[in-house]
């Protein structure tokens, strides 16, 4: 199970801000799952810019996800 | 040394004086407040979110790098999140240290990382619509002045 957390406008684009995955292992199998429910939110996270959060530690590549995992896609920060 | 991100209006003012009084060796304080704009009435409101548990520790890591560099006696940040209208405070940093450059120094370096790096989404309100904030190239020009850059990624 993973907590998908979007901010700033991936939120917007997806109209969510959190949301519960069932059955994904690993951030790669996320990616898939999100890519055929929400194609264009798909497409933005793989955009320029975009971190990845695991259990708010930023992450490259691919990582496995234990259960209760909270994931955040986090698009270019702006500053305060 | 100490960090608050908070939805709710604070008093620079009053903040500065709980710094300065917690304080009494300081040879110098400096503090900076942010004000939000608007913009000859382009801005109505700004809305700023940050991914709690994950902002505050980057900007601990931030105010640490800042303690040392600058050999800060103390450090204060407050930040606002959520709807900011203009006029009032979105940023709050104080700095203290034995001689007045270092305070300056150590404040000028906080908010130059903070208005660029800092995990923050920002949009801007306005009679046309919202639209979200990127930094400006000056916001990341400003960083260059840091070469000895070891800020948190």
């Amino acid at each position: 199970m993973a907590r998908v957390l979007l901010f700033g406008a991936l939120r917007d684009l997806a109209g969510w801000r959190e949301q519960i995955f069932e059955g994904v292992s690993d951030l790669d199998g996320l990616r898939s799952h999100i890519a055929r429910l929400y194609p264009d939110l798909a497409e933005a996270i793989s955009g320029p810019g975009v971190q990845f959060a695991v259990d708010k530690a930023l992450v490259r590549g691919n990582v496995s996800l234990s259960a209760q995992t909270e994931i955040a896609f986090l698009p270019p920060m702006s500053g305060g | 040394m100490s960090v608050t991100v908070q939805t709710g209006v604070f008093d620079a003012g009053a903040a500065l004086s709980a710094f300065t009084q917690a304080l009494p060796d300081a040879g110098g304080v400096v503090s900076f407040t942010g004000i939000a704009r608007m913009d000859n009435g382009k801005t109505q409101m700004l809305e700023l979110e940050a991914y709690l548990g994950f902002t505050e520790p980057w900007i601990e890591t931030l105010i640490e790098e800042a303690r040392t560099r600058f050999s800060l006696s103390g450090v204060r940040v407050i930040h606002r999140v959520g709807s900011i209208l203009p006029g009032e405070a979105i940023v709050f940093v104080a700095t203290a240290a034995a001689h007045r450059r270092q305070a300056f120094e150590g404040a000028d370096f906080l908010m130059d990382h903070l208005k660029s790096r800092a995990p923050f989404w920002k949009k801007e309100h306005g009679p046309d619509g919202a639209r979200w904030i990127e930094p400006r190239q000056a916001d990341y020009q400003d960083l260059t002045r840091w070469t000895r850059d070891q800020t948190p990624k």
